[in-house]
């Protein structure tokens, strides 16, 4: 590193605080705005220091929910998106794990073609391919359940890609070894290469869990009931009242509440997700 | 405790590729074989083929009176230990050695003192709750051994084992393992493309070349007759001189023997004197003095011939043609550019036929 001079520093020091500024910004409004007294933010005259309502909106938001549009508590909702969330995200790396592992240890007749067909699948997205999997789910009874709103999400063609490169770089002369030591297979998966995967997995299930959390369209489509309800789903509802006021306090608390768990999840996950995004070692 | 046998083993891949040509090798119970050869002459295939992680294509591969060219690796009763040590990262170097065992279901009491024993002897017993990470290279070698021998196997295997350390480490490694042979009196399979290693190590030594054996014996026996020029070439540093015989001048000096008829005539650079003197039926060459490697002990003088003979058929470990090198006295050294003689005895002499693939006896 080059010293710079202090003028410069500073100069450096101001613009980062800008943009921190920019960034939390929004997220302050919305802190500040769910202490608030609802009144005073439909009128405009919303203070940028806390207000006192705090605990009295948490509680609502959390156990009882809007008066009006979503008729349902956010403490459920969040519950739907942390089971929805997780079951994607452990389903997506304990599939994509196996059939990376298939392709790679294992010669079986259309290897290939059905590495290419499950790359291929990048190329379809929930939301092009949102008919035909609505129709399936439907026909299956799934509408309205956890299975329905994590299923068809679980697949990963990213994830079992990122297994196979990480698999890849793996010495060979392991699985001998591993081979020589009498374990099958199973044992090489299980003993070997599941551990090795430790920090590749950390770092996807961060990444699936915040994909999984943040699922808008599909939880929006095959949800009807109130009690089955993601959080970004009510977020949404929240918002759009025709014939009453917006609860404007609530709302920012339950978009600080939606923010809470992935927030969460980076901060426990992130020494193993760094080292599983930059780890050579083997 | 155990016989190998190899019987015409051959291996081809598929796509044609022939690695292995039809290989015999009989290493008898307790010994230690030698695999050495250039790079891609089929001996790590072939070790891996004794370790059944490489199929067989032809020919048996017998293990202690067991044809085993249909068992998996595990059932072999063999270990081995490879080049990158391919320890478990993730686990202690305690359980790396004791998972071998652990799969095969032995008890844990049994597995703690197999493991602490061999910790003892390779002097890893401090290290036991170490990751492999943790280790040194030297360290992690041993480790590696210590896996394999706490298997107790009927055969040891090893892939080159010590080239991943540096040259000092390589040299007591080489002597830990030739002493733990020894003392454990197992059956033993070694490749390395180390000539040195090859040499000290081994009771039978398999020189190889092409998918072929050029020549199995005892080391010294193979450094003082070398079936072909291959062998010559590749065994002894510096190589051997090959020379052509074509040249007047050194054919009349061979006259009367058997050896006129050769093509090629050879001569280790540690055979040389340099001497006014032609010694009776052998042979004297004048050289220019062009380098010289004074590396203390000895003296290695690089000169070129006066008179360029006809080119050899390049093989590895071949000198430039029309190079020879000598080796003298580390207390002598002749300035570049001087016109030197050397001879050496009748005796000394390697005489090959003409495509370098038989010895003549003289």
């Amino acid at each position: 590193m080059v010293e710079e001079e202090g003028f410069r520093r500073y100069v450096a020091h101001i613009i980062l605080w800008i943009g921190i500024a920019i960034v939390a910004f929004p997220v302050y409004i919305a802190i500040i705005a769910s202490t608030q007294d609802n009144a005073l933010i439909a009128n405009g005259q919303m203070s940028l220091l806390p207000g006192g309502h705090f605990f009295e909106v948490y509680y609502q938001t959390i156990f009882v929910g809007t008066s009006g549009s979503t008729r349902e508590p956010v403490g459920n909702m969040m519950l739907n998106s942390l089971v929805m969330a997780l079951l994607i995200a452990v389903g997506k790396i304990a599939i994509s794990i196996i059939s990376a592992y298939a392709i790679v240890y294992f010669r079986f007749p259309l290897r290939m073609p059905i590495f290419w067909l499950i790359f291929i699948t990048l190329m379809l997205p929930v939301e092009v391919r949102i008919y035909p999997t609505y129709k399936i789910v439907a026909d299956l009874h799934m509408l309205d359940s956890y299975a329905g709103l994590a299923l068809p999400l679980i697949a990963s063609a990213t994830a079992t890609l990122l297994f196979r490169q990480f698999f890849m770089t793996v010495p060979d002369e392991l699985l001998e070894a591993s081979r020589i030591d009498g374990a099958g297979p199973l044992r090489f998966f299980w003993d070997t290469l599941l551990p090795l995967s430790r920090t590749n997995m950390a770092a996807l299930f961060v990444i699936l869990f915040i994909l999984g959390w943040n699922q808008y369209l599909w939880p929006l489509l095959i949800t009807t009931r109130d009690d089955m309800q993601t959080i970004q789903v009510g977020i949404r509802k929240m918002i759009t009242t025709t014939d009453a006021l917006t609860e404007w306090p609530i709302v920012m608390a339950t978009a600080v509440l939606a923010m809470l768990p992935p927030v969460f999840v980076v901060v426990v996950m992130q020494k193993l997700f760094v080292r599983g995004l930059v780890e050579t070692e083997k | 405790m155990a016989n190998v046998t190899l019987r015409n083993v051959r291996k081809t891949y598929p796509g044609g590729f022939e690695a292995i040509k039809g290989v015999n090798v009989d290493v008898g119970d307790g010994q230690f074989c030698v695999l050495v050869g250039p790079s891609g002459c089929g001996k790590s295939t072939l070790l891996r083929m004794v370790a059944g992680l490489e199929t067989v294509t032809g020919g048996e591969i017998d293990i202690g009176g067991r044809i085993v060219n249909q068992i998996e690796p595990a059932d072999r009763d063999i270990a081995m230990v490879f080049q990158n040590y391919a320890l478990y990262p993730h686990m202690s170097v305690y359980n790396n050695m004791a998972y071998g065992l652990r799969n095969r279901g032995m008890a844990e009491a049994e597995i703690k003192t197999r493991v602490e024993e061999a910790a003892r002897v390779l002097e890893l017993s401090a290290m036991l709750e170490r990751k492999p990470r943790q280790l040194s290279g030297g360290q992690r070698q041993r480790v590696a051994m210590g896996r394999a021998i706490v298997r107790q196997p009927k055969v040891f295997l090893f892939d080159e084992p010590l080239s991943n350390l540096d040259a000092k480490l390589r040299i007591a490694m080489r002597v830990e393992i030739r002493k733990l042979q020894r003392r454990l009196n197992t059956t033993s399979i070694y490749v390395t493309h180390d000539q040195l290693e090859a040499m000290t190590l081994a009771d039978i030594l398999v020189v190889m070349n092409g998918g072929q054996v050029e020549q199995v014996g005892n080391p010294l026996a193979i450094y003082e007759k070398p079936a072909t020029t291959f062998v010559a070439s590749f065994i002894g540093a510096p190589p051997m001189n090959l020379m052509a015989t074509r040249p007047e001048e050194i054919r009349a000096q061979l006259a009367g023997s058997a050896a006129a008829d050769a093509g090629i005539l050879g001569i280790r650079p540690e055979d040389f004197v340099i001497t006014d003197q032609t010694p009776a039926g052998g042979v004297a060459l004048p050289l220019t003095v062009e380098a010289i490697e004074r590396v203390g002990a000895e003296t290695f003088v690089y000169g070129s011939r006066e008179q360029e003979e006809q080119h050899l058929a390049a093989t590895p470990g071949e000198l430039p043609p029309g190079e020879i090198i000598v080796r003298i006295p580390g207390t002598e050294a002749p300035a570049i550019g001087a016109k030197i003689r050397v001879a050496a005895l009748r005796n000394k002499l390697h005489l090959f036929s003409a495509d370098g693939r038989k010895r003549l006896e003289a």
